[in-house]
């Protein structure tokens, strides 16, 4: 999924502070799940908002709300009307949510109140990690199921380096050294004859460096 | 054995001599005047200098520039290259620029992270990986071609070396990954910085049972301590480096001013013990930022004078 984490509070603040009106609007699916950009954290953000601009002696009048998704055009029909009359959008989907908003609502501004931070999964303590670069050329089936793209500071396609140490990689003991994960792994697979594998220089079109990419379905 | 190059390192490997490297850190400078000078210090001493690649991931004079002005000075540079930079038009760019100027020997590496440096906000590459390096450096003078596939009309002759950290983690893979830059077409390969003889020998023991001593000139790193507080400082923050206990107690037991001597001492005697590993085919001297130290060790280690081999 999508992980997100909300932007600094005063940042935010100075985004929106010159606004009359402002729609807090939150999206309920990826970053809900990380607890930063729900419709529950979209009512939080909104009284804290609100208890700003009475601090500072601003008028603004500041709602709520949100929707399932903010990248698909049917979840916006329940909040129609709510966002044709606002003057400002601060929304806390992901950067694809904002643009989303951006490009439905050609003459509304619209901030944003994440950073968009990675593809990553949930560890069930709070914590999440990202685990792919959507780099849209997966090589996954040939490194035991790790990925070196997302998981290597580096990202070395024939790791490790020799800054691994302890399972840990050289720029932070927090950080897994992802070729040890990798090892690990093809050693439990029985599949170490493999890692002596040359992997092969990486067709980097298929990422962003060939430009923004999207795919149509056939027939749809 | 085919020479392929014009380097003096090659040469010096190929005609079964030990051969000694060294390396030199440019300066945050574009006056060269610093490197040249400790190019001279050295050059009698050494078959190649290597350049170092903004090393520690801290912006200095370009690796390249540097070893126009050594060649310039009838020195012999050899050209670090690191894959964090540069994405492939621009490694294979500068490969071309390099053998332009005579620089006839290139050593492929990953290069430190970013975040140890001076711009710890920039983007790193990584194009290519070290090995990929490796391929395309072997390429580009084996079969004449870019990687995009089209012909090189002179291709670039550069003796293509790697580095090694027989000391990083997982130890058990560390001999499967000499294979692995062996395979991707290292000619050469300059080691991490020994204190662990042991455990450099228990590695080449490895390497020699596979062969793969035959197919590679391996020089293990050496670079001496100046100091205990040295000694402590990259046991403790350096990742990949193996300095054993008995070397810090050893640096302790010698008053202060004595501790330099002794480190240059301890590597002395690393070098006469490595001499006798099968496998092991020259050194790399890196004393950081005491390069006139290297004559020292050069000589004490019964390593001069330097085969003549043009």
């Amino acid at each position: 999924m999508i992980v997100g984490e909300q932007k600094p509070f005063d940042e935010v603040w100075e985004m929106v502070k010159d606004h009359k009106q402002l729609t807090v609007f939150g999206c309920n699916t990826c970053v809900a799940v990380c607890h930063q950009g729900g419709n529950k954290e979209a009512e939080i953000l909104a009284s804290l908002l609100r208890m700003r601009a009475t601090q500072e002696g601003v008028d603004i009048e500041i709602q709520d709300g949100g929707i399932e998704r903010q990248c698909e055009h049917p979840f916006f029909e329940s909040a129609k009307s709510m966002l044709e009359e606002s003057e400002a959008v601060l929304s806390l989907a992901c950067g694809i949510g904002v643009q989303f908003v951006a490009e439905k609502y050609m003459s509304m501004p619209v901030y944003p109140a994440l950073n968009t931070t990675f593809l990553g999964d949930v560890q069930g303590d709070g914590s999440f990690t990202e685990k792919c670069q959507a780099c849209g050329d997966c090589i996954l089936g040939v490194t035991g199921g790790i990925c070196p793209v997302s998981r290597c500071c580096k990202r070395i396609f024939n790791g490790p380096c020799g800054g691994s140490s302890n399972g840990k990689c050289e720029i932070s003991k927090d950080i897994d050294c992802a070729w040890q994960l990798v090892v690990d792994r093809l050693e439990a697979l029985g599949k170490m004859a493999e890692y002596e594998k040359l992997t092969p220089i990486k067709d980097w079109s298929k990422d962003r460096a060939g430009g923004p990419r999207s795919f149509k379905l056939e027939g749809f | 054995m085919e020479m392929y190059t014009d380097s003096k390192l090659e040469k010096v490997l190929k005609n079964g001599h030990m051969a000694v490297s060294s390396e030199c850190g440019p300066p945050r400078s574009s006056d060269a005047e610093g490197i040249i000078k400790k190019g001279h210090l050295i050059k009698d001493h050494v078959d190649c200098i290597n350049i170092t690649d903004n090393q520690t991931a801290v912006t200095r004079l370009c690796s390249l520039a540097a070893c126009v002005h050594l060649k310039n000075e009838g020195l012999e540079p050899a050209l670090q290259m690191v894959v964090r930079d540069r994405n492939r038009i621009a490694l294979q760019s500068d490969i071309l620029g390099a053998a332009s100027f005579g620089i006839n020997s290139m050593l492929c590496l990953s290069g430190d992270h970013q975040s140890f440096g001076d711009h710890p906000s920039s983007q790193n590459v990584f194009d290519l990986d070290s090995m990929q390096l490796i391929q395309t450096a072997r390429y580009m003078r084996d079969e004449g071609k870019f990687l995009g596939g089209e012909d090189i009309k002179v291709p670039p002759r550069l003796f293509v070396g790697a580095a090694a950290n027989p000391f990083a983690d997982p130890f058990h893979i560390r001999v499967p990954r000499l294979a692995k830059k062996i395979a991707a077409g290292a000619e050469f390969i300059q080691t991490q910085c020994v204190y662990n003889l042991d455990r450099f020998e228990q590695w080449m023991e490895g390497v020699v049972e596979r062969g793969l001593h035959e197919k590679v000139f391996i020089m293990p790193g050496i670079t001496p301590m100046r100091s205990v507080g040295m000694a402590k400082y990259m046991a403790r923050a350096v990742p990949g480096m193996d300095v054993p206990k008995e070397l810090i107690d050893r640096l302790s037991g010698v008053p202060k001013d004595k501790q330099a001597e002794e480190g240059i001492t301890i590597a002395v005697e690393s070098i006469e013990r490595l001499k006798e590993c099968t496998g092991v085919a020259g050194f790399h001297i890196m004393a950081i930022e005491w390069e006139e130290k290297v004559p020292e060790i050069v000589e004490r280690s019964g390593l001069y004078p330097r085969p003549k081999v043009d």
